[in-house]
């Protein structure tokens, strides 16, 4: 066993169930019905990558857990997911966001993984690179028409500019456990997938017409499993059943 | 988006004996009346309420499976719920389409629906307070609706059948994820299997009011016969889901809540069928009149999304508008 990969896989499994499940929060309250349709296909894509991840997890572990052993039955301090994918839904506009932030940064990690020295996550880098691309598209036009569009919707997108920047440096973290893999060619350089992430960010900005904010502080935290008190009360529903029946097959 | 260029289009026609019996004669041809024929006025009103009503029981319907989305137990039930209830926005979507092809548009659609003017299916105005509603609601609910809508794929209206082709693929592959849930609490622990019983006792009289009021007091049946959108009546139609699904309850040990439930061999012209007790129709009309318990809760959802999503759509539209003058510009 690698404990090291298997810490990485597990705080990467962690961001796609908890910004596929806060996506989902959305599913029937929609601003209009075609993001009824496009959000919960987001959704899926997180969940669904999420759950590949967390079977490679339990593989890398070899402890007879399960994939849902890891979505549903840890507590709050084990969870590694950053703290930008936990952030309440707020508006659309903060949704649309935090889903861009997101993507710009996963894009570029995917893409690199298709030369990963881990055959697992080369071969899943291939399918997740595709959904990954509609993220940046989809919530990228959104971007772009809110900051272009009215001017209320330009100053929620400037709102949740300044709400959600502060945690974007997270994302580009790298523990000691990501390092060891970064050395073994398995995940590819952060700094790398940091300029490729403020192009994206600059170009559809700039498109949108809003700035790259400068932040005073960056937060971080949820990597080690220090999380925001938003976090709990979506545990609490993400794990209600697991927890008040153990044990049951659903 | 070919529908566009007809709303607000005119549709009068002059409703002579001549014109309506040469229309009857192509309904009972079996020809299909497309969105540009002539049709009669009440034809094209009848078509709009119903298809508006259905779209709007899709809409309204995600609220209450929505509801158990962040609370699915397991990711494969997570994925499958979320992917169900997108189906139902996917049907919403559908239908408003075939809806506009007949001259009405989504947003006064949607206003009818908001202000309580259009009616949408009163099943949905039942809670979902356990997982194993969940599971209920696909097979009863979708099954019930399955029952309606496959006869709905043979439609005059072509829009309307077609659509209805899609859509029944899919609330059929939902009746049978409904059903597996609920059989799985069925075999689980004695606690998941009260939950299933439970979920069936709320469902089971709510499930059969989804075919509408006895033919005998039906007010839209016979002409929707005669014009072949409705191909079986009401009671009709109740009676063969009553007979699909009491076996389907057998088989996995859950009890109907009917105590006069019966089988009669001489019922379905000697076929056999269930003869069934009483529907409680006051309790039908209260909750059709808005007082059952989530009326009010599903309408004041679907008012806050889309009040919520006003600024959105006005962005999306303010953009397009500066892109189309800068193009001409």
């Amino acid at each position: 066993m690698n404990p090291a990969l298997l810490h990485s896989v597990v705080q990467i499994a962690d961001d796609h169930l908890i910004l596929g499940h806060r996506m989902s929060e959305w599913c029937g309250h929609a601003p209009m019905l075609e993001e009824d349709l496009s959000m919960p296909n987001m959704a899926l894509d997180m969940i669904g990558q999420a759950r590949t991840l967390y079977t490679y997890a339990a593989t890398i572990e070899n402890q007879g857990r399960t994939e849902d052993d890891f979505a549903y039955l840890r507590n709050d301090r084990e969870y590694l997911n950053c703290l930008l994918v936990e952030r309440p839904n707020g508006d659309f506009a903060h949704t649309m966001l935090r889903q861009l932030y997101f993507a710009a940064y996963m894009h570029p990690f995917w893409e690199a993984m298709h030369k990963s020295t881990d055959n697992t996550l080369q071969a899943l880098s291939f399918k997740a690179v595709k959904e990954i691309a509609y993220h940046i598209r989809h919530c990228g036009e959104w971007i772009v028409r809110l900051g272009d569009g009215t001017d209320e919707s330009h100053e929620r997108i400037n709102n949740a500019v300044s709400a959600l920047h502060p945690y974007t440096a997270e994302l580009f973290e790298v523990d000691e456990q990501r390092l060891a893999g970064i050395e073994l060619g398995i995940f590819p350089a952060q700094a790398q997938l940091r300029q490729v992430w403020d192009k994206t960010i600059d170009q559809i900005f700039h498109q949108a017409k809003i700035k790259v904010p400068r932040t005073d502080f960056n937060q971080s935290g949820g990597r080690k499993g220090l999380h925001t008190e938003d976090f709990g009360l979506l545990l609490s529903q993400l794990q209600y059943l697991q927890r008040a029946y153990p044990g049951s097959t659903w | 988006m070919y529908s566009q260029g007809l709303i607000g289009a005119d549709n009068k026609t002059e409703e002579t004996q001549a014109f309506l019996d040469a229309f009857q004669k192509r309904i009972d041809a079996e020809e299909k009346i497309e969105p540009n024929d002539p049709m009669p006025l009440a034809y094209r009103n009848t078509l709009i309420r119903m298809i508006g009503q259905h779209a709007h029981s899709e809409i309204v319907g995600m609220l209450p499976e929505g509801n158990w989305i962040t609370r699915a137990p397991t990711l494969r039930r997570k994925v499958a719920l979320l992917a169900k209830v997108q189906d139902e926005g996917g049907h919403g979507l559908y239908l408003y389409s075939a809806a506009e092809t007949l001259g009405v548009s989504r947003e006064q659609m949607t206003e009818e629906l908001l202000d309580g003017t259009a009616k949408y299916s009163s099943i949905f105005n039942y809670p979902t307070p356990t997982w194993a509603d969940i599971g209920t609601i696909g097979w009863l609910v979708d099954g019930a609706a399955i029952m309606n809508q496959v006869p709905l794929c043979r439609c005059s209206y072509g829009p309307y059948a077609r659509a209805m082709i899609r859509v029944c693929k899919e609330e059929s592959f939902h009746q049978r994820q409904g059903y597996e849930l609920v059989k799985t609490l069925c075999e689980g622990t004695a606690e998941q299997k009260a939950m299933a019983q439970d979920s069936l006792d709320r469902w089971w009289w709510p499930s059969l009011m989804m075919f509408g009021p006895s033919d005998t007091d039906s007010q839209h049946s016979d002409k929707s016969m005669q014009w072949k959108i409705k191909r079986f009546t009401n009671d009709e139609l109740r009676q063969k889901f009553i007979d699909a699904t009491v076996p389907q309850a057998e088989l996995i040990g859950l009890t109907v809540p009917d105590k006069d439930l019966t089988w009669n061999p001489t019922k379905n012209r000697g076929k056999g069928g269930y003869d069934f007790g009483e529907i409680n129709w006051d309790e039908f009309w209260r909750v059709v009149q808005g007082h059952g318990l989530m009326n009010k809760d599903r309408i004041a959802a679907r008012k806050k999304a889309w009040d919520e999503g006003a600024w959105v759509r006005e962005a999306a539209q303010a953009y397009a508008a500066k892109q189309q003058s800068s193009s001409v510009a």
